[in-house]
């Protein structure tokens, strides 16, 4: 039977992923080391485990809010404000959803209408140009490089900018780089934000994985960007709760109203055992100061400093990445493309990373490589890299 | 203790065997500051030695474990720091712990046969003049200690390639 007729072509126009790709080949070498997972080697602290086995064993296994379970609203409200110095009224300001993932979604389909065009830093997190083009919009990739370390300048944004422009994807600390913007770079975007009048989709899933004394800022803290901004977050990369699919969305009333009617048609609510387990990781975080947090991200920041250091002996160009579980070198000196070096990697040495290309045009001539796994693997890693990299160059 | 002191034990506690300029790079000290500050913690006595973490259940070597709860009458002047010397000085005894609790002395002991073991408790341990009575456990299977898991469970589930 022939489907085309059938099915979406708004749909059947998006590419596949290209990291689905690299998974597929990736999975045939049974032995290989990856560097290319892109979630938290640690498991779920147990405690918060346990908050959902307890729940389990009370029976809880009910529907809850569609905007989700209120102690778990207060409490992220209680999160952002005390981290971030964001308020959020946590009744109608503050939408519990399925992972940052769904927010994102909730998010563009709220706000694009056909022919909108988005905003996207490229190379970025796989989801929002093909979640764009679900929702009817245009997604415009605007250029990041390296020697900005892979922040958004104003002026790229500028230049990428047209009368249709409605929304920027703000996307920091970034996936695949690792970039992170500070305080004066995002003003800068809020000067062009303002004057072009979008609205922005802020997603700070890696705001607590940011090291070397440096300071997560949420761009709706900056003067004038709270009623034009809806800030994603979630659980899964400073818990370590990726499997549990919890995230929230923040923004003026008026929006999470619209972003919760799709909610409640599509989805009704979270699932009730990630919504305890986060509340529990929230509360014990805000009376222990965060301290499972602190702990993964130091364990972070040591494997971190021993991957850039080791691109760096190889002769790789790496910018230091501040942000999230990435490092992002460029690998031009091969004279390999991104996608040639990686499938080289894994057919030679066993190492799996993720060509750049995977998260955008411009990510090419650069890989990702995830640095949360174990340091003796990483070792491992390395070395066969560096005789990699030696032999190709 | 200094950040670096406590970044170093973490590190170490989780493989001695991390090259110096590894651990430079992973603290982002020097060489030198990173040789110095594990140097100051041996002197110290933080670190008392490196060693790897056995289970020996995977070995041929015969084995036998116990936990002995020990009843002994203080010492005037000494507490039970005396009597603690006296039994930790037999290389029968791994560990020795003052309990708070219906005992005092919490024994480990190791030997190669549950003979040896019985006669460690009979002939020298019991006999001692302050010590009033003992109770021993044996350790019949180990699952976890020092925050490391024994049995092959903790395998990585995390897909191996994910955006």
């Amino acid at each position: 039977m022939n489907y085309d007729r059938y099915l979406n072509p708004r749909i059947a126009s998006v590419p596949p992923s290209g990291i689905r790709r690299f998974f597929d080949l990736a999975s045939t070498r049974k032995n290989a080391i990856s560097l290319g997972v892109g979630e938290p080697d640690f498991k779920t602290p147990y405690m918060i485990r346990n908050a959902a086995i307890n729940s389990l064993v009370d029976g809880e296994t009910q529907y809850t809010a569609n905007r989700g379970l209120p102690e778990l609203r207060q409490e992220i409200g209680l999160y952002l404000k005390g981290r971030y110095q964001l308020s959020y009224d946590w009744n109608s300001q503050i939408l519990v959803t399925i992972g940052a993932s769904e927010a994102i979604d909730l998010a563009l389909r709220a706000l694009v209408s056909d022919g909108d065009e988005v905003l996207v830093p490229d190379p970025s997190y796989v989801s929002y140009a093909p979640g764009v083009v679900f929702a009817g919009g245009t997604p415009v990739p605007v250029t990041t490089y390296q020697k900005d370390d892979f922040r958004l300048t104003a002026e790229s944004l500028e230049k990428a900018i047209t009368p249709r422009s409605k929304l920027l994807i703000l996307p920091y600390p970034n996936n695949p780089t690792g970039a992170i913007m500070e305080k004066h770079d995002l003003e800068q975007i809020a000067r062009v934000v303002e004057k072009h009048d979008l609205f922005v989709i802020s997603d700070e899933i890696y705001s607590e994985l940011i090291y070397d004394g440096h300071v997560h800022v949420s761009f709706a803290a900056l003067e004038g960007m709270y009623p034009r901004t809806i800030t994603i977050n979630g659980f899964s990369k400073a818990f370590a709760m990726t499997g549990w699919r919890v995230g929230y969305a923040c923004a003026a009333e008026e929006i999470i109203a619209v972003m919760n009617k799709i909610h409640q048609y599509a989805i009704m609510c979270a699932p009730r055992q990630g919504q305890v387990a986060a509340q529990a990781a929230l509360r014990q975080g805000r009376e222990n100061g965060y301290e499972s947090v602190l702990t993964m991200r130091d364990s972070y920041d040591r494997r971190r400093r021993l991957m850039v250091n080791a691109f760096r002996q190889m002769g790789l160009e790496c910018f230091e990445p501040y942000g999230a579980f990435y490092v992002f070198p460029s690998i031009r000196c091969t004279g390999l493309s991104s996608e040639e070096f990686c499938s080289l990697l894994l057919q030679e040495k066993d190492v799996a990373a993720v060509p750049g290309t995977a998260f955008g045009p411009s990510g090419e001539g650069n890989i990702r490589c995830c640095y949360a796994t174990a340091i003796d693997k990483i070792n491992i890693a390395l070395d066969r890299m560096a005789d990699f990299v030696s032999k190709h160059t | 203790m200094t950040k670096l002191e406590t970044s170093l034990l973490d590190l170490l506690q989780e493989d001695c065997r991390l090259p110096l300029e590894k651990l430079a790079v992973m603290t982002g000290a020097t060489l030198e500051e990173v040789a110095g500050a594990i140097d100051g913690m041996e002197k110290r006595h933080i670190i008392l030695r490196y060693s790897p973490m056995i289970n020996w259940d995977l070995t041929d070597r015969e084995r036998v474990e116990a936990m002995i709860e020990v009843r002994v009458t203080p010492q005037r002047d000494m507490g039970f720091d005396a009597v603690a010397r006296r039994i930790y000085r037999f290389d029968e005894v791994k560990s020795v712990y003052l309990m708070s609790g219906s005992y005092d002395l919490l024994v480990l002991v190791q030997a190669r046969t549950l003979k040896e073991l019985a006669s460690f408790v009979a002939s020298k341990l019991s006999p001692l003049e302050m010590v009033t009575g003992t109770a021993t456990s044996f350790v019949l299977k180990r699952y976890k200690e020092e925050g490391v898991v024994f049995e092959n469970e903790d395998t990585d589930r995390r897909l191996v390639i994910s955006p």
